[in-house]
């Protein structure tokens, strides 16, 4: 069971011809795969395409309708090999992930899937994961483009567009036999907006209709002597082939006069931006009507020679906006003008900021250079900016991400900190998921991540003698790849290290997808296969599974024997507790009800009682929990601020945990609310009270007569 | 003649959770249900877990020839018209990024803080000043709305997101009716009677002049006892005003701990500091703050003492927002080591067992253990009651022997610094501020005052550097930067003999 439910989603992808779709860019995209007759897609989760894979996973009735074959790929290395499927058959599929890391994950397959070329349509939709808010390194998904020889598109960043550039690029990859790759950035993904639907379109050929009529086709298979003729083919028909279909479909768009001696170009999906800039400048109208020549390539691989040649001829100097580095765009435009002999320079990277998102802030201050050296009877007065005053901005604390609110993953790392103290620092490997939060602070252990399920991986080189390092995997990572690269690799290479797996019953990060060892029954997938059983499957010998993170102490002993065991080989603990976030999603309402029907339900959340606490904050140091947290210290004496548990509080334990495996201080309780309580619990209650009370009546009295 | 172009650019800045894309969402659907274009944007990723996100929401009045406008996928310093902020160091956010500008924006902030991991962990006070953010939000907007939004949303049980959207609606810089919005709201079907009565308590709330949520004054108690009343006569007739509110904060809450002997000698000692003190009297009155916070140290009884209060009970009552018809069963998280539990004993005894190894090594592992104590249970509660009744022996306990010790080597040093270098006892004085806590925090400020204190001893040392160890004692709980500045120190303090 996902994080939510997609049916709201899954009725917009029903839209016939003429009606207004409106909604998200990647829901957009996943509407004009279903119009395009896409056969079958894949893919795997991650920001910001999750919402494709969510809602296909949630559509599986319309999909059976459609004769579409949906699957939750295992990893983007598994997706794109599903692409093999367009390679003999007329097939229309298309495979979307994360990127740039899930095109490294894909690269092996599609690689072969470029070099042997395709047959129908094959498109790679690629969440292109740069700038603000991305949550991986800073690299472009246009190399693997130019590597592979995949053409590249990166539409203008409006609905209708995008949903053309989905159904151009499968007549593209068809007319040149070669994968299109989709370019969606964040900011895309999210965006919303309306186009004009069209009837969803079966396909001519279903998977089934293809495996039912075996095609062979050695010419096609990666192995000498075709490999060789791959290359040949790739630069003698499938490149023209190509070129030719973007120049007469005209992917490419021109704004703005006819002429100019200067000019821009840009990535389609920054033409939004290059606007908002231009607007700003007074050179634009809010339409898009430009002042000053405008080439956007919705297309940026490859480039097309004669209409780079058409617009440049006349012009002394052409700005090119192209967003990240290295900028392969401006080194092959500066190729394209010298081999058509121009004279006009190419202005780039010299005008604007190397590394980083191009906002329409960024590119405004970029034509204003250009234009200053360029034209400068048009050039705008170089902006004054007044930023906030240092003492002021210095106020504004980072937010870094953390772990949720009673999130089970926070107690690993606590007693990780806490063992810490026993056996002094270790070298820690961390992976990718929410489980990589550890690395910030409260907690700020980890030490390198190498990528999705690699985090036993990372720790292979260190065979310590006498402290081992450990390393941290998520079970989605697990199930990626890590059960072979990580433990597997382990077990054969007899290596020491410690392994914890941490096992929250989904794939968390990306929205909590279901996965093999997922909890939840799905009917759709198979569920419910242990890790354990399937460590112990590759030779693993040392397993624990500790089924309840929150008890710190017995998290803590199953490390510390870990760390200190003399039995050879990997150890694996295997981490055990549900996502919180999903987990409440679920329980939440069931609460709800059950309280409603009358039935006895026991709420529990922690408190601080601000009269015992010190404020010196040594929980919050071993937690870092949202509902943990500070507030003026009521005491008229004391300044520091008093710890503080907010109503947010799910009652996960921690704290109490952390007060006694820490020894850390008395302040925290434990509230146990009963609603609907029974009537003998109401007697007893009522006695036990009006003791109480008796007594404490007395004790006050004492108190007021020795009082100020 | 051709119609003006209609932009309204709006940025949002929230916090995961907070229903951020909610409000986004809502604006859009307001807009569009009043013939407007709308886009919204945002990059989510993994600031949806604690971090901070910014939503951009562009409205467009559609222009008569039917063309569509180029919409811009994220807010340009310069160019918005609105910023809704959840949180104020959110709001000081959208001023640091340049999003609010004197001359065009409307900012609506909300004044309630929701701190960050920064300024929770930090060993002292962490917490970035609330008061610049909130002036350069005047400064540097067109109109400045700035309430507490979360307490309106708690006060009208609603969310954060509907309060937002009710002062966007009361702010009227969109140009559509209250009912409009509502519409959206009921449109939406989800939660419509408390997204109602956020949405309301906002409208309302944006119609008031900004300000920053009240802080607690604490004026000094009046007394209710004869003894008390002669000890506010004490504190007025021999200490100078300004340490007044703090003594008598100081007494009231000695009296309290212990009795009026103990009050009467915080009295004297704290007097014996004013005699050598001088205008303005700022030592005396830190004096006051520090020495009645140490006497007043957290021992097993004081902690006793106060969990089994009948204003105890009524406070987690309300804190825990308990229902009328429920029950409550509260338990403790206690962890008293043989340490505490020799220091509670008188001294002689106390001591005897600490020394000796071999009852140590017989007692030690029944206090291994955390205990959960469940104070709301007849069998803890008179537990405690028994232990918070040893308040009559506690000036004969170990620990009172020890504290007070520490206490006078303190004093001795504040008083000998105070007529001839007054910023430096008062320096002094504040280091108190480091022995706070229970078990290992605990142990581990006490060594950092010793070291501080020890450095202050081997002298000379300036005021200044004594400040500058203590912030270092605060910087990390592992003591890296307090050994390093103590190094520096010396090593400064060195220097002179080598120099020529």
């Amino acid at each position: 069971m996902a994080e939510r439910s997609f049916k709201e989603e899954v009725k917009k992808l029903t839209a016939g011809d003429g009606e207004v779709f409106s909604g998200e860019g990647i829901l957009a995209v996943t509407k004009a795969l279903l119009q395009s007759g896409v056969a079958y897609v894949g893919g795997y989760q991650g920001s910001p395409i999750s919402h494709l894979m969510d809602v296909f996973a949630d559509a599986n009735d319309l999909l059976e309708s459609l004769d579409v074959h949906f699957e939750a790929s295992a990893s983007e290395a598994t997706a794109a090999a599903m692409l093999a499927a367009s390679v003999n058959y007329p097939l229309r599929g298309a495979v979307a992930w994360k990127s740039v890391v899930g095109t490294n994950v894909a690269s092996d397959a599609l690689s072969n899937v470029a070099s042997g070329g395709v047959t129908g349509g094959a498109l790679i939709i690629v969440g292109e994961d740069y700038g603000e808010g991305s949550s991986i390194m800073q690299e472009r998904t246009h190399a693997f483009a130019m590597k592979s020889q995949m053409w590249l598109l990166d539409p203008r960043p409006n609905l209708t567009s995008i949903v053309d550039a989905v159904e151009k690029g499968f007549e593209l990859s068809e007319a040149s036999n070669t994968p299109v790759m989709l370019e969606m950035r964040v900011r895309s993904c999210h965006m919303t907006g309306t186009f004009i639907a069209k009837d969803n379109v079966r396909p001519a050929l279903t998977v089934s209709d293809a495996a039912a009529q075996p095609v062979r086709d050695l010419n096609r298979i990666v192995l000498p002597p075709a490999n060789f003729l791959h290359e040949v083919e790739k630069v003698e028909q499938r490149w023209p082939a190509g070129i030719a279909f973007v120049r007469d479909n005209k992917l490419n768009e021109w704004f703005g006069p006819e002429t100019g001696d200067i000019g821009i170009i840009v990535q389609g999906g920054l033409y939004n931006n290059l606007n908002r800039a231009m607007e700003l400048l007074g050179l634009a109208d809010p339409f898009g009507n430009s002042e000053i020549p405008i080439y956007c390539l919705n297309v940026t691989y490859p480039l097309i020679p004669e209409e780079v040649k058409e617009f440049c001829a006349d012009k002394k100097a052409v700005l090119i906006l192209e967003e990240g580095q290295p900028e392969f765009i401006e080194h092959e435009l500066n190729t394209l003008v010298r081999r058509a002999e121009l004279d006009t320079r190419i202005v780039g990277k010299d005008a604007l900021p190397r590394a980083g998102e191009y906002s329409a802030q960024v590119i405004r201050d970029g034509i204003g250079k250009f234009l200053r050296e360029w034209a400068p009877a048009i050039a705008p007065a170089e902006a004054v900016s007044a930023p906030l005053p240092a003492p002021v901005a210095s106020q504004i604390p980072q937010r870094p991400a953390g772990f949720c609110t009673g999130c089970p993953e926070r107690p690993i790392f606590t007693a990780m900190k806490l063992l810490e103290r026993e056996l002094g620092p270790t070298h820690v490997s961390a992976d990718i998921g929410c489980h990589l939060f550890s690395i910030l602070p409260p907690f700020n252990i980890g030490n390198t991540t190498m990528g999705y399920g690699l985090g036993s991986a990372g720790a292979s080189a260190f065979k310590p003698k006498d402290k081992r390092a450990i390393a941290v995997m998520g079970d989605g990572g697990f199930w990626h790849n890590g059960l072979t690269s990580g433990i597997g690799n382990a077990v054969f290479n007899k290596d020491d290290t410690v392994t914890v797996i941490i096992d929250n019953g989904y794939s968390a990060a990306t929205g909590g997808q279901d996965i093999l060892s997922s909890r939840a029954e799905n009917k759709e997938r198979s569920t419910k296969n242990p890790i354990e059983r399937a460590v112990r499957g590759v030779g693993g010998g040392w397993v624990r599974s500790i089924n309840r993170t929150y008890d710190l102490q017995k998290m803590r002993d199953a490390l510390r024997e870990a760390m200190t065991t003399k039995e050879t080989g990997p150890k694996v603990i295997v981490a055990q507790s549900e996502c919180m976030l999903n987990k409440q999603r679920r329980e939440k309402p069931l609460v709800r009800k059950a309280v409603k029907d009358g039935k006895r339900v026991v709420r529990e959340r922690f408190g601080v009682d601000s009269d015992t606490c010190t404020g010196d904050h040594s929980c919050i140091r071993l937690s870092g929990c949202p509902s943990l947290t500070i507030k003026p210290n009521p005491d008229p004496l004391r300044q520091d601020p008093v710890a503080h548990v907010e109503n947010s509080c799910v009652g996960c334990g921690l704290c109490g945990e952390v007060s006694h495996a820490a020894v850390l201080c008395p302040s925290f309780y434990r509230a146990s609310i009963i609603t609907n309580a029974s009537g003998w619990e109401r007697v007893r209650d009522r006695i036990r009270h009006g003791v109480i009370a008796m007594l404490q009546r007395r004790d006050d009295r004492a108190r007021a007569s020795r009082a100020f | 003649m051709e119609k003006k172009f209609e932009r309204l650019n709006i940025a949002i800045l929230a916090l995961g959770g907070q229903g951020g894309g909610v409000l986004a969402d809502w604006i859009q659907e307001v807009a569009r249900h009043e013939g407007w274009l709308a886009q919204g944007t945002s990059v989510p990723g993994v600031a949806q877990r604690t971090g901070s996100t910014v939503y951009y929401v562009e409205l467009v009045k559609p222009d008569d020839k039917g063309r569509s406008p180029v919409m811009a996928q994220m807010p340009t310093p310069g160019d918005v018209d609105i910023v809704i902020a959840s949180e104020l160091m959110e709001t000081g956010r959208a001023l640091l990024r340049g999003f609010s500008t004197a001359d065009r924006t409307t900012l609506i902030g909300s004044s309630n803080r929701v701190y960050s991991i920064s300024e929770k962990s930090a060993m002292g006070d962490g917490r970035g000043s609330s008061q610049k953010i909130f002036d350069a939000g005047r400064q540097r907007s067109k109109r400045f709305i700035c309430f507490d939004m979360e307490e309106a949303a708690d006060k009208a049980g609603s969310v954060i997101s509907s309060v937002m959207f009710g002062a966007l609606a009361g702010s009227g810089a969109l140009p559509f009716g209250r009912e409009a919005f509502e519409h959206t709201i009921r449109e939406s079907g989800i939660a419509v009677s408390q997204n109602l009565s956020g949405f309301s308590a906002g409208f309302v709330a944006a119609q008031i002049a900004p300000a920053l949520p009240q802080v607690d004054e604490n004026p000094a108690p009046v007394p209710t006892t004869p003894a008390g009343r002669e000890f506010e006569a004490r504190v007025r007739a021999r200490l100078p005003t300004a340490a007044h509110r703090n003594a008598i904060h100081g007494i009231a809450r000695l009296m309290d701990y212990q009795d009026a002997r103990y009050a009467a000698l915080y009295l004297d000692r704290l007097e014996a500091v004013a005699e050598r003190d001088m205008a303005p009297f700022i030592l005396t009155e830190e004096a006051a703050r520090h020495l009645a916070l140490w006497m007043s140290y957290e021992d097993t009884v004081r902690v006793a003492d106060l969990k089994i209060r009948a204003s105890r009970g009524e406070r987690v009552q309300k804190e825990v927002r308990v229902g009328k018809e429920d029950l409550l069963q509260v338990t403790e998280f206690m962890h008293p080591r043989l340490q505490e539990i020799c220091e509670t004993m008188p001294a002689s005894i106390g001591r005897a067992v600490l020394n000796s190894k071999f009852l140590n090594r017989i007692l030690a592992p029944f206090f291994q253990a955390g205990r959960h104590v469940e104070t709301t249970s007849l069998h803890w509660f008179l537990m405690l009651r028994f232990v918070a009744s040893m308040r009559r022996i506690r000036p004969r306990s170990l620990r009172y022997v020890e504290e007070q010790e520490r206490i006078e080597e303190w004093l001795q040093k504040v008083r000998l610094f105070a007529r001839n270098q007054p910023e430096l006892a008062l320096e002094v004085v504040r280091c108190q501020r480091l022995i706070k806590g229970y078990g290992d925090t605990f142990d581990r400020g006490l060594g950092n005052f010793r070291l501080i204190m020890d450095h202050v001893a081997d002298g000379p040392i300036g005021a200044q550097d004594v400040a500058k160890l203590r912030e270092a004692a605060l910087a990390d709980d592992a003591g890296t930067a307090l050994a390093g500045a103590i190094g520096s120190s010396s090593d400064r303090n060195n220097q002179p003999a080598h120099q020529e």
